[in-house]
């Protein structure tokens, strides 16, 4: 995996401690009441503020916010802490425990369902709504996505992510590709359409037969058409597969947010995998074996792959590699006549144990205002969730000679979705993690799905 | 370690007991007190007490952050028809089959070589150099070098014309393949252990032989053996135990999959108690492995009759 995998299933997994069982012996001391609404507070924040966040690159960024907010706020100091996202989760959840958590702190959506259930998390409603603080001025549906079951609100949008399409210009001259051959590719979970036709054309095997030619050696494969993201993507297939099953009119869940009941079993979820597996099978794609526990990104910057789906959270990485130049397709029209992408938001939230809450609420006004967002877009990592920052974002990026239009066409179109929002998170994860793998490795056909469905879904009943 | 636990019983009731020895032995229990205080209470602070909780936690249906909630036995009941755990129990086994046998027989054979061979200190102090670097050192170094596109060993398999391995997911390969590393790291360490053993053998034991006229191969069999057995058995029983926890080369590499491929009973643990917050269920797991471990280590002391010594 790579250093920065904010949004992988996979690091779901891990998202507890790795500290020892006996760390849980001093449970129950403080366990804070549940999602007890803050006192509305008027005026200034004040006292000491710990603020928590996972990436590194942009620590500088807040760091300016911080001291934007010091200026508003003479008496209030925010301190970050930035850990990297492994540490960043056990930090967090011990913190719960031994009641040291930071008094605001960076969210994913794969966590929070969780942290409400636990009452770990405040609602910011009633302070929201003192300070007169709108909810409706970031990218539409991110907002939606921080509330809860209850109806209470538990983040403020930061920023958002899609998925494109990265390639290697070489390997794209090298095919007699053109890069604008890549903007108009349509997909079907069928035949894979010229989608498929083109990830066929970019592979190429060890005596330099092409995918699509005859006697190319699928044994012997030296360049992949299509890379694959450290696996089969489990039973959310951020940056593996998502970007297909979307554009066949399969969700994920009977509704989003708040799910209770999955659809693993529908053929359209069942023929996306099927094609996936078709083309590790053509030699199109790396198998589940080559690429498991990998770091995609240094594979496609070891030109190995001549295109692969990733997030925009990768931008910087993706264009980082000596000698690759590399750029950003759109991912391809599927049977629905449109493009697809998940959409994923992150946001920040205010730890229920926190003994400066009306303060804590305060910055994370602050980080959720168009004066931080603005301030973080122009550091060009990654896109702020109010449309002024991600704009800035998108000319920081163009600066640095990054396109990232065909990351925000999703959200400019209407093509994204969101990610699935549910309870058992995490136990959903370790059904579906096997499940896709058994699929994508040839052990079972894609209607094994059904029974992993079924198993699922369980989860739900009681 | 174990061994000497089991020698002690022994040598107390040979020793004759005098009244004064008693006594002396009473003024003395302060002061040993004091200079046992700190590892006693760390011993109690950090093992015996998480153990009992453990225990306590394994009977309970409890969530990190919520109140255990008692159910008897009904964990140890769902882990005896839970397939995920048959199938870490299965992958455990075979890892600790091939690493403990390839990792003992290659030891024996690398402490012979130093206690027969050579004496150079250098080379002695190479063999341990891999035990130097750390297990998520070792994990990471491998699983780049047996990388299936980028690896130095699969472009090197290419060029020679064989067909390329995921020697880290691959059905097949995965297990032997952490087995073999972990051999590799450990192979020096354990046999610094047994080359200790080894020079607790008296030499006028070999000069006997040796005038009897047998050979290398025979004095081997028929002498190191023999006399290296308890050394050896406290070995196994430490490898063993050390084996069947094999956890960091999993989770930095292959986190379990693909598939169940390499979900290996301490990764199972780690992935239900702080994974999915279960850690009732997780302790029962744990409890279930600590039970199997006491009972393997006791089976090899006896099997191997770590307590007795054939010299004398």
């Amino acid at each position: 995996m790579s250093g920065f995998t904010r949004k992988k299933a996979g690091a779901a997994i891990a998202a507890f401690a790795a500290i020892a069982v006996s760390l849980t012996a001093c449970s129950g001391e403080a366990t804070p009441s549940a999602s007890g609404s803050a006192p509305a507070a008027a005026g200034k924040a004040t006292g000491e503020i710990n603020y928590w966040l996972w990436d590194n690159n942009q620590k500088p960024a807040y760091q300016q916010c911080a001291d934007a907010f010091k200026v508003e706020n003479p008496d209030a100091t925010v301190k970050i802490t930035q850990y990297a996202w492994d540490d960043y989760w056990s930090g967090v959840t011990n913190g719960f425990v031994a009641g040291t958590a930071p008094d605001v702190f960076t969210n994913h959506l794969s966590k929070y369902p969780e942290f409400v259930t636990q009452g770990q998390l405040v609602s910011l409603d009633d302070q929201l709504a003192a300070d007169g603080v709108k909810t409706d001025i970031y990218q539409k549906g991110l907002a939606d996505l921080w509330v809860g079951q209850d109806g209470k609100r538990y983040g403020l949008p930061k920023d958002f992510d899609t998925v494109a399409v990265f390639y290697n210009k070489k390997l794209l001259k090298d095919a007699g590709v053109a890069e604008t051959d890549l903007a108009n590719l349509t997909w079907n979970p069928t035949d894979g359409g010229t989608y498929e036709k083109m990830i066929a054309k970019l592979t190429v095997d060890a005596s330099g037969k092409r995918g699509d030619e005859a006697g190319f050696d699928k044994t012997k494969v030296k360049v992949y058409g299509l890379g694959l993201d450290g696996g089969s993507g489990g039973g959310n297939g951020q940056t593996q597969w998502s970007m297909y099953s979307g554009t066949t009119g399969w969700t994920f869940t009977d509704v989003n947010p708040w799910g209770k009941h999955y659809n693993y079993d529908k053929p359209e979820f069942q023929g996306t995998i099927a094609w996936m597996r078709s083309l590790i099978e053509k030699g199109y794609a790396p198998s589940i074996e080559a690429v498991t526990g990998q770091s995609s990104a240094d594979i496609f910057g070891a030109s190995k792959y001549a295109m692969i789906t990733n997030g925009s959270w990768m931008i910087n990485q993706m264009f980082s590699y000596k000698g690759i130049e590399t750029g950003v397709a759109p991912t391809p029209v599927g049977p629905s006549g449109k493009r697809s992408s998940m959409y994923n938001g992150l946001a920040d939230s205010v730890w229920a144990g926190s003994k400066n809450q009306a303060s804590a609420i305060k910055w994370v006004e602050f980080l959720g205002s168009a004066a931080c967002q603005d301030i973080v877009g122009k550091a060009g990592a990654v896109f702020p969730a109010i449309p002024s920052g991600t704009d800035l974002a998108q000319a920081a990026f163009k600066a640095k000679g990054v396109d990232v239009t065909n990351f925000l066409v999703h959200v400019n179109d209407g093509t994204t979705f969101l990610f699935p929002i549910t309870d058992n998170a995490s136990q959903v994860t370790n059904i579906m993690q096997p499940a896709v793998d058994a699929v994508m490795t040839g052990k079972a056909k894609a209607d094994s799905l059904t029974a992993a469905n079924e198993q699922v879904n369980q989860l739900f009943a009681g | 370690m174990s061994a000497n636990t089991i020698d002690k019983p022994t040598a107390v009731r040979r020793r004759p007991r005098s009244e004064s020895s008693q006594t002396g032995g009473r003024s003395e229990l302060k002061v040993a007190l004091v200079f046992i205080a700190p590892a006693l209470i760390g011993f109690l602070a950090f093992f015996v007490y998480p153990t009992i909780r453990g225990f306590y936690f394994s009977l309970t249906q409890y969530n990190l952050l919520g109140t255990p909630k008692f159910i008897g036995f009904d964990n140890f009941v769902k882990i005896s028809k839970d397939p995920l755990f048959w199938n870490a129990m299965g992958v455990t086994i075979e890892y600790v089959l091939l690493n403990i046998g390839f990792q003992t027989v290659i030891a024996l054979l690398l402490a012979s070589l130093m206690q027969r061979l050579t004496q150079s200190t250098l080379l002695r102090g190479a063999l341990l150099l891999p035990w130097l670097i750390s297990n998520v050192i070792a994990a990471m170094l491998w699983f780049w070098l047996l990388d299936y596109q980028i690896g130095l060993a699969n472009v090197a398999m290419e060029w020679i014309g064989l067909p390329k391995v995921a020697f880290f997911a691959n059905e097949f390969w995965a297990i032997p393949t952490m087995a073999f590393v972990n051999v590799w790291r450990h192979m020096g360490y354990t046999a610094l252990l047994i080359y200790a053993g080894m020079q607790t053998i008296p030499k006028y034991v070999y000069e006997a032989a040796s005038i009897d006229g047998s050979s290398e191969w025979n004095s081997f069999w028929r002498m190191t053996m023999p006399l290296l057995r308890p050394v050896l058995a406290m070995i196994l029983v430490i490898t063993v135990t050390g084996s069947f926890q094999i956890f960091d080369t999993v989770a930095v590499t292959t986190r379990g999959g693909p598939v169940n491929v390499t979900r290996v009973m301490q990764y199972y643990i780690y992935q239900k108690a702080f994974g999915e917050g279960q850690f009732g269920y997780g302790s029962a797991l744990a409890v279930v492995l600590f039970a199997i471990l006491a009972i393997l280590a006791a089976v090899q002391l006896r099997m191997l009759r770590a307590g007795e010594s054939d010299l004398g």
